[in-house]
């Protein structure tokens, strides 16, 4: 045992080593892989954090871009024109996000924009967009109250996550709840999110004293008290818990929810943060039972999707990403993804890749998404889809229980947010 | 005393005991040494991918039976993996730091970015600890009050190891040279006592003791590259309002943060009971700038 340990340490040593020098030599390589730019090619950029607290939900999304830039160039490009990807790495930093969009709006004059996930980074890098007539695709659901000319929101509004959410709880078929837990990790999301939904709530004839809102800070580890505030509230009454505990939060707090003897049958918590490529990290044991609101999951069972599904796998395998065919495709995955696709047939619609042709040709668009048909509002900016809720499989997986009749009009400005 | 007020009081004790666990190391090492160790938290994070890897290779090799077994002998293991981590790290730069407090802030805190992005390449976020059977669900004291066994294990595993430090410390040769050296470090040079062995033992001894506080940390968390982060702000907190190097400072600290945290936590919203209790703490910093048990140690020459 003792030999084992001390061969896995020294390794771990050379690895130390090893890290270092690909730290040292990350710059340089950069430079050297400058391909040639010619008439027959059209630069597009991504900003996603390959670095940092949001490299592990950020580089997904870089991988499913290259992968279909990819596909495209593979039958023929856009245009008759190869795309290059300019993948910059902003480091999960707010203010290298607006200086990296500002380098590639002005020094490598891309066409458009893939990026960004948390809505600070968003904010950071709107005015840059906004100045310099670039064009972002932002592919995260977020709290809305934003419709900007020179930004497509490809994710959901509140109106097509958070209320169909809160509705299927009170259905007769969603268990029929009359007590809400509005907890939330303290950030601009969570915040508006529950603003939202407690005006709804209220809305809707739940009384103020059966919705409590709280907050815990980011990184909150110790979900005791609150763990058992919820215990309290949910004997007292049919009680469920609206979850927008970001990401590290979410293990202590289902690790403690089933601990102190809740489960989903008794008290179900709907997430509104968390997708299957979170649940690849997670001890699935504690959440099987427990929801999540999306409009995309990896289960959809359509031709269209399992093609996607697998695609993404084999490109992870081939292209020897870690996690390989391990890797899962979900809700942010998807709408990059389809926001590179909406992109091709605006410009393919357009006949041009300027900016404002561009956003013309998208007004309206339909699309057939490995989620299923979407489509562009007219003027908003934002896209049409279906609400999905999902069951949290042993797997990591969802089983989709509930769907929206219909595609879901996007509404960025809520009447519940005030 | 209502079941609410056991159940909070359990949770400031659990709370408390965690952090007692994570301070412990960082205040002997700062005691002793006058680094300010902001790469303590990584050290608990490589305790805690130790655990992970034992996990896997228990899961590759061993019969299924045998799984729950992984999480226990993870525990000295992780001490050990830690500590020699702490070993090498010491000897390659630590030791050219003694006694520069801000020179060893930043140089402590660069490694651990690299450890942290070190973790990030090798292990990527596909990691979760199992926690054994017989450490989930809990103990039913009454209806509606839960003792988590999880929470229960990880103070008795505090106790044991605060006896232990507790022992190597007023028992043994070595601790009374840890001592001397923490208290006068000429002095206990011209006595004969190698001071830059005891520097390279006791940085060593810290990082183990973060080693193990990881472990025990997967048993309620999650096993990321920057986890360390979220513990380091807390057990600074608790190394200084109970007195730099003292073990019993860290003890009555540690549990007085996690139980004024919990009964804030309660009263208000857990963003503003964390506020508060920083709010107290600099007040009491105000009033007994040295903790709660002042020393002269080294740090403070």
């Amino acid at each position: 045992m003792k030999k084992i340990l001390f061969k896995n340490l020294s390794t771990a040593y050379i690895a130390v080593f090893a890290g270092l020098t690909v730290c040292c030599s990350g710059g340089g390589k950069k430079s050297q892989e400058k391909q040639e730019i010619d008439d027959n090619a059209v630069e597009v950029g991504i900003l996603h954090s390959l670095s940092g607290t949001m490299a592990i939900s950020e580089v997904s999304l870089r991988d499913v871009l290259l992968m279909g830039i990819e596909e495209i160039n593979n039958s023929g490009g856009v245009l008759g024109k190869k795309i290059v990807p300019r993948v910059v790495d902003p480091a999960s930093d707010w203010d290298l996000f607006a200086e990296k969009a500002k380098e590639l709006l002005t020094k490598n004059k891309v066409s458009v924009v893939f990026g960004c996930w948390t809505s600070v980074s968003r904010k950071s890098v709107l005015p840059v967009f906004e100045e310099y007539k670039g064009l972002l695709f932002y592919p995260v659901q977020y709290e809305g109250q934003e419709c900007s000319p020179n930004i497509i929101y490809t994710g959901a509004t509140p109106n097509q996550q958070l209320i169909p959410a809160a509705q299927y709880l009170m259905s007769k078929e969603g268990g029929e709840y009359k007590q809400f837990y509005l907890l939330g990790t303290d950030y601009v999301f969570p915040r508006t999110a529950n603003t939202i939904l407690r005006n709804y709530l209220l809305s809707q004839g739940i009384p103020e004293q059966h919705i409590i809102e709280e907050y815990t800070p980011f990184n909150h580890q110790d979900y005791q008290t609150i763990v058992s505030k919820i215990k309290r509230f949910a004997a007292s009454g049919k009680a469920c818990v609206l979850s927008t505990i970001n990401g590290d939060s979410n293990v202590p707090f289902y690790k403690e929810f089933a601990n102190q003897g809740l489960s989903a049958s008794h008290c179900p918590v709907m997430a509104f943060s968390v997708a299957e490529d979170e649940l690849r990290s997670m001890d699935t044991e504690f959440l099987a039972g427990h929801l999540a609101a999306w409009n995309y999951f990896q289960s959809i069972a359509t031709p269209d999707n399992l093609q996607f599904v697998e695609n993404f796998k084999n490109y992870c395998k081939t292209n020897n990403l870690p996690g390989k065919d391990a890797r899962v495709t979900d809700d942010p995955v998807c709408w990059s993804y389809t926001g590179l696709y909406l992109w091709k047939a605006a410009v393919e619609k357009a006949g041009s890749f300027e900016v404002e042709k561009v956003i013309a040709a998208l007004s309206d668009m339909e699309f057939q998404s490995p989620s299923g048909p979407v489509k562009m509002h007219p003027d908003n900016h934002h896209l049409a889809k279906k609400a999905l809720i999902g069951k949290i499989r042993a797997d990591g997986q969802f089983d989709i229980i509930w769907e929206t009749d219909d595609i879901v009009v996007p509404e960025p400005f809520s009447e519940f947010a005030k | 005393m209502g079941i609410d007020q056991i159940q909070y009081i359990f949770s400031g004790l659990s709370l408390g005991s965690i952090l007692i666990l994570v301070a412990l190391g960082l205040s002997i090492i700062y005691g002793l040494a006058g680094i300010i160790n902001m790469s303590h938290g990584e050290f608990m994070m490589i305790g805690a991918y130790t655990t992970y890897c034992i996990q896997q290779l228990f899961i590759l090799y061993l019969p299924q039976a045998w799984l729950d077994m992984a999480f226990f002998i993870s525990l000295p293991l992780s001490f050990m993996v830690a500590g020699l981590f702490g070993l090498i790290i010491e000897r390659l730069i630590i030791r050219h730091l003694y006694s520069r407090p801000l020179e060893s802030l930043l140089a402590t805190w660069g490694i651990s970015l690299i450890l942290i992005q070190i973790a990030r390449n090798l292990f990527g976020d596909l990691t979760a600890v199992k926690a054994p059977a017989v450490l989930s669900g809990g103990l039913q004291i009454a209806e509606g009050l839960m003792l988590p066994y999880n929470r229960l294990f990880i103070m008795a595993l505090t106790v044991a190891v605060f006896i232990c430090v507790y022992f190597l410390f007023q028992k043994t040769r070595l601790g009374i040279k840890i001592r001397a050296v923490t208290q006068n470090r000429n002095m206990s040079a011209c006595v004969g006592i190698s001071t830059k062995k005891i520097d390279m033992i006791t940085f060593m001894i810290g990082s183990g003791l973060a080693g193990i506080a990881g472990c025990a940390i997967t048993l309620i968390g999650n096993v990321v590259p920057n986890m360390g982060q979220t513990y380091i702000v807390d057990s600074f907190l608790v190394v200084v309002s109970g007195g730099v190097g003292k073990l019993a400072g860290c003890v009555v600290s540690g549990l007085g943060i996690g139980i004024f945290s919990k009964i804030f936590e309660v009263n208000f919203e857990a963003v503003y009971g964390k506020a508060l209790v920083l709010i107290f703490i600099i007040i009491f910093l105000q009033y007994r700038p040295k903790g709660l048990f002042p020393d002269k140690g080294r740090a403070d020459e």
